[in-house]
């Protein structure tokens, strides 16, 4: 089986290509990189006017499996990857029951197996059932397939749980992923602390409970070694928390998600209490939001990731307060990356690259995705001047609690390949 | 005089001054004929109305009924426990089930911010906001207004006082977004664990010293002290609290002599008012439940009523 991918734009910054040239597929892997390959017997893709990236992958993911397949699955989560641009994805532990040994690894990987349309590497729990107390058999784990622990939705709030499961993540070189959140300080809040909270009379969640566990996590880090990857930054302070980490020399990264790097809390007025606009770490000030704009542009902040985090209709069909945190992100990230950060200047197509491939990879130690010759067919075909409209009956997630549903976006994945596999073409998945 | 062209009452920071005149208007009459010995209009025979309560309230509820009954319409009350809503039926689903039970109103006090406005978005019927959580109590604020102008003929330049926990206070932010269309003047004092954020961007001035905000004004409005805030360390103890924010006569002489002493109640004596003040000659809190009564009066019909005056 081979595929041509014609004449498109080549962009990857890692391996110093930008040039137009044809991409020959054979075998899952990239067997030619040149002008005028040829085509017989291929299956040919146009990349005319288009962009060939290495393949995107997005590190924080909720597929909801085992025990919450009703939100999601393996299926349908990889289908809203594939639809959405990604290769692969890193899903969370926050099941049921929680991914905290490895028969619950192994059940994933099964499943994964069976029915994903895309790379997935699933993350295990720090703590047993994540409760914060005994560690999980991370390095059991690990050799099973695990690529992360995660606090991700329950954080270890015991500092002394946290610098034992630093020192013992470092020594199997695991990355530890950090949902940065004191839940003193968070309470029941339901939207960020502030002005726009105040008029709505909304519960809020203070920026300090995130930055709180921020220098708290660096400054173990540095204490430790271990790496300390984290999670979603919602606020300035966490921007420039980390900013200082990394000159401390702790080995600290993070990420942001298209929702905060796009929104801030006055969308939960302009959207009416829409519960989609709910989610954890909530989005905060413009000031917030232009910290994270700059740290994402001189790079304090080294990834994009989603926190893909679908809900059933039911659980977001009720008063604010009452409902569950979180949005899908999966299918609309290109194109909020493309449309905010590239086509505004904030970055560089180069550097959308980096944040949504290469570092993404790197931080979880998996085959980062390249254009040359010999490396596995991972690649993602942007279409950077496609205008177009999220439309909630398009989307494939089985969840549809998204705020930016209704949005004109400039600039969408043209099509995805996994492995030499086509599994995306027009913002349509592929399933054969 | 015509009816209010919108189909729900959520709060009045999105009500114009010309709604809010025409219910003040409206409310005027009302009490006039809440003074008649026979106090009966039929002019909401055949309408129905449920008040939904996820909270504990007598005084609002009662008011919403009597008020109810004085224009002839069928009035239920139900009261859910708060503690059953989150495993119980769906707020959405209560009120549709109600709904085709051919009501015209729902009028709902529930501890979630925002609740009634999800209900508005999903039922035909008229939403009445009798409080959400620390975000609206429209009624309240709509009674505290025809207090104030009925004692002091309008509300722009008057300098009015809104004492207490402000953070969580849903009667304060329904008088601030009112008052502050007519041009008033207002003060808001508390302690700084009970103050709110963002309120000075509405030309609202904000102050931890409640002798600033009483100085010279025309009307206090003391706030009631949920005394279980003390347990989430908001404020140390009761006379504490008393001894720097209480109401007291000592600072209501602060206040000009003829100042109006108003308080949304169920007072704490003692607490945030002394009784010196509560039951003074300036105090028009019995005035304000009255008033409450006309007010919504005055709302169920320009709602439910339409046209014709009563």
């Amino acid at each position: 089986m081979t595929m041509l991918i014609r004449n498109g734009r080549l962009v990857d910054p890692a391996s110093g290509v930008d040039r137009t040239a044809d991409i020959l597929v054979e075998n899952g892997r990239i067997k030619a990189i040149g002008q005028g390959l040829p085509e017989v017997g291929a299956q040919v893709i146009d990349a005319s006017g288009k962009v060939v990236a290495p393949g995107f992958i997005d590190i924080h993911v909720h597929f909801r499996t085992p025990g919450q397949e009703y939100k999601e699955d393996i299926r349908s989560g990889t289908a809203a990857a594939v639809r959405g641009g990604f290769v692969g994805v890193a899903c969370m532990p926050n099941t049921n029951p929680v991914i905290d040994n490895v028969t619950v690894v192994n059940y994933v990987l099964q499943k994964v197996a069976a029915e994903a349309l895309c790379r997935v590497w699933p993350t295990g729990a720090i703590t047993k059932n994540s409760k914060g107390e005994q560690l999980a058999e991370a390095g059991d784990m690990k050799e099973a397939g695990i690529v992360a622990i995660t606090d991700d939705g329950r954080p270890v709030e015991n500092p002394e749980t946290m610098r034992q499961a630093m020192i013992y993540a470092h020594q199997f070189g695991l990355l530890v992923m950090d949902h940065a959140q004191d839940k003193q300080l968070t309470g029941d809040g339901a939207m960020h602390f502030g002005k726009v909270s105040s008029y709505l009379g909304l519960k809020g969640i203070p920026s300090v409970s995130e930055e709180l566990h921020v220098a708290r996590d660096i400054l173990l880090s540095l204490e430790t070694g271990a790496r300390v990857h984290i999670q979603h930054v919602s606020s300035k302070t966490t921007v420039d928390l980390i900013r200082w980490g990394k000159q401390m020399g702790a080995k600290v990264t993070c990420e942001a998600t298209p929702h905060h790097f796009t929104l801030t809390d006055e969308i939960v007025l302009e959207m009416n209490y829409s519960t989609n606009t709910k989610m954890n770490p909530p989005v905060r000030t413009e000031a917030d939001r232009q910290a994270i704009l700059a740290g994402l542009a001189d790079g304090t902040i080294d990834i994009i990731a989603t926190d893909h985090a679908p809900h059933h209709f039911d659980e977001k069909e009720v008063e604010y307060q009452y409902a569950a945190f979180g949005i899908t992100g999966l299918e609309t990230a290109v194109g909020l990356t493309v449309d905010r950060l590239v086509k505004q200047g904030v970055i560089t197509l180069e550097q959308m690259i980096r944040l949504m491939s290469t570092r993404p990879a790197e931080l979880i130690g998996v085959p980062v995705p390249a254009l040359k010759e010999g490396a596995a067919a991972d690649i993602t075909i942007l279409d950077l001047d496609r205008t177009w409209k999220v439309e909630a009956a398009e989307m494939v997630s089985k969840s549809k609690n998204s705020p930016f549903i209704g949005w004109e976006l400039t600039g969408r994945p043209y099509a995805t390949i996994v492995g030499g596999a086509l599994r995306m073409q027009d913002m349509k998945v592929v399933t054969e | 005089m015509t009816g209010l062209k919108r189909k729900d009452i959520l709060g009045l920071k999105d009500m114009s001054t010309e709604e809010m005149d025409l219910i003040l208007h409206t409310a005027e009459t009302m009490k006039d004929i809440m003074k008649r010995p026979i106090k009966k209009l039929p002019t909401l025979r055949g309408k129905s109305f449920v008040t939904l309560f996820y909270e504990n309230s007598t005084r609002t509820a009662k008011s919403f009924e009597i008020a109810g009954k004085y224009l002839s319409a069928d009035v239920t009350g139900i009261a859910i426990a708060s503690s059953s809503v989150a495993k119980g039926e769906t707020l959405k689903d209560t009120a549709r089930n109600l709904e085709v039970m051919g009501i015209d109103a729902v009028v709902m006090r529930h501890p979630a911010g925002g609740a009634p406005h999800f209900l508005a978005e999903r039922l035909k019927c008229s939403v009445i906001n009798a409080g959400d959580g620390m975000h609206e109590h429209p009624t309240q604020g709509l009674l505290d207004m025809m207090t104030i102008r009925e004692k002091k003929g309008s509300f722009k330049g008057l300098k009015v006082a809104i004492v207490g926990d402000i953070f969580h206070s849903r009667v304060a932010r329904s008088n601030v977004y009112g008052l502050a269309k007519y041009g008033a003047d207002i003060w808001l004092a508390g302690p700084s664990t009970m103050l709110p954020q963002g309120f000075e961007d509405m030309g609202v001035h904000v102050t931890t010293r409640v002798e600033e905000a009483m100085e010279g004004a025309d009307v206090v409005n003391v706030l009631r002290l949920q005394l279980e805030r003390q347990e989430k360390g908001l404020f140390p103890s009761v006379p504490e609290y008393h001894k720097f924010w209480g109401v007291n006569p000592a600072r209501l002489k602060l206040a000009k002599t003829d100042a109006l002493l108003m308080h949304p109640g169920p007072m704490n004596r003692g607490v945030e008012i002394s009784t010196a003040v509560a039951d003074g000659d300036q105090s028009v809190i019995l005035e304000q439940v009255t008033n409450g009564v006309a007010v919504r009066m005055a709302i169920l019909y320009l709602l439910l009523g339409g046209g014709d005056a009563a």
